[in-house]
């Protein structure tokens, strides 16, 4: 089942595919209201190659605030003067139950269901303090998220989807969870085995190669094989 | 659900020790804007709860700070003590997620009124370690005072009414261990006390 968050006439209300309301004028919202915000740097080998990293050996894990985070059919601003703004198309994990010192065969049991992260970047403020900094990556609306929450009941192979990003309908970003270096089990192990994960707790498992530039005015489509399509309108 | 985010590198102490390797890899220069690190949820515990010290882990660092509430439309909306606990760790190149990020990692007393404090920004904080003096700074002593701190995340992200910020971890915070009482005491707000075991 997909499972959506939406405000109608300002009440939030929480809707599944193919509900009436949403034939109706509605505002999506982050499909999940977020618990600790977790994303990958540098999960994908051909991403790191990219940044002309060497693939990590431990995950490399960074926080996000709740406030990055806006629904499907939201807008993010491009600061005026960025130069390089970047999107990244990843498959988000919602954890569904607490999770402690979990072992990677019981992993997906915690797992509530999936969703579809935009976890853009803005370049020109990267620091070596906390890379990546806040200042990139923890910015108001720098996230869209969604549009649904898809139960991970039917999503069976969750590290085999396909992942794309269109740009004014352009493809520019097209890449498999296959390749991630760190699958979701191995994150869930890894996360767990040092702290609590509670339920509405968000992965964002990283992104693989085909960054682009994106300017205002440009809509942005992160796709997910079963997931859905989740857009985004730069300003 | 409020974010608790700390400032790291805000006290001038830290910048001075660090000197000249600011400018080298892998800093390659300054800090220009504001250092943050979330504090998640499950590091959050009160005052009188234990601090668990991870297996393999000796001692922690007790960063006793001022925790600054944020009030209606980013102002201020009160203060507290906090304890940014951490394993000890020299880099600051990645997020230390695993250092600064276990459980009950972030002892954080009651929300007190902001006339309770009238000067934060010159507020006396002290850590006592077995309640012996282990460590004294003052707010004075931040690289970013709590007003340009609030401005120079304002101009990137926003904080909402709830939301904490630590504002940064005194240079000789001092370290403790299983067994250790620690005590964080500052100007005109009390004190909070944690156990580790």
């Amino acid at each position: 089942m997909k499972h959506a968050r939406v405000l109608v006439d300002g009440v939030v209300r929480q809707v599944t595919e193919g509900d009436a309301a949403l034939s109706g004028e509605i505002a999506w919202l982050p499909p999940v209201e977020p618990g600790t915000i977790f994303a990958l740097g540098l999960n994908y080998a051909d991403h790191a190659r990219e940044l002309s990293f060497k693939a990590p050996v431990t995950p490399l894990v960074f926080l996000k605030g709740p406030n990055t985070l806006c629904g499907h059919m939201g807008y993010t601003r491009r600061p005026a003067d960025a130069t390089y703004m970047h999107y990244e198309c990843e498959l988000a994990v919602v954890m569904g139950k607490t999770a402690r010192q979990v072992k990677q065969a019981d992993a997906y049991g915690c797992v509530a269901g999936y969703t579809i992260a935009n976890d853009y970047a803005i370049r020109d403020y990267l620091e070596n303090y906390y890379r990546p900094n806040f200042r990139v990556k923890s910015r108001d609306s720098t996230t869209p998220l969604g549009p649904w929450l898809v139960d991970s009941a039917d999503i069976p192979d969750p590290m085999n989807l396909r992942l794309r990003t269109l740009v004014n309908g352009r493809l520019t970003q097209e890449g498999c969870t296959r390749d991630m270096i760190f699958t979701i089990p191995a994150l869930i192990e890894y996360l767990s085995g040092f702290m609590t994960l509670s339920p509405g707790d968000l992965i964002l498992t990283g992104t693989p190669e085909g960054l682009a530039d994106v300017k205002a005015g440009d809509v942005v489509v992160t796709e997910i094989d079963g997931l859905g399509s989740l857009q985004n309108t730069i300003v | 659900m409020a974010t608790v985010y700390a400032a790291a590198l805000n006290f001038k102490g830290t910048l001075d020790r660090l000197g000249g390797a600011l400018y080298r890899d892998p800093y390659k220069s300054p800090p220009r804007a504001p250092v943050l690190a979330i504090k998640p949820a499950n590091c959050r515990i009160a005052s009188g709860t234990p601090i668990i010290c991870p297996a393999g882990v000796d001692r922690l660092r007790m960063g006793g700070t001022l925790a600054v509430v944020i009030g209606d439309s980013g102002r201020i909306g009160g203060f507290a003590i906090a304890n940014d606990v951490s394993i000890p760790h020299d880099s600051y190149y990645r997020p230390a997620i695993e250092q600064r990020c276990r459980d009950g990692f972030c002892p954080i007393g009651p929300v007190v009124e902001t006339r309770n404090l009238p000067d934060p920004d010159r507020a006396g904080i002290r850590i006592l370690v077995n309640g012996r003096l282990a460590c004294t700074d003052n707010t004075a002593n931040l690289v970013r005072s709590i007003p340009r701190l609030l401005a120079d995340i304002a101009e990137f992200m926003t904080l909402s009414p709830g939301d904490i910020l630590l504002v940064g971890e005194p240079d000789s915070a001092p370290l403790a261990g299983p067994g250790d009482r620690v005590r964080v005491e500052i100007d005109g707000l009390g004190a909070i006390e944690n156990s580790i075991v």
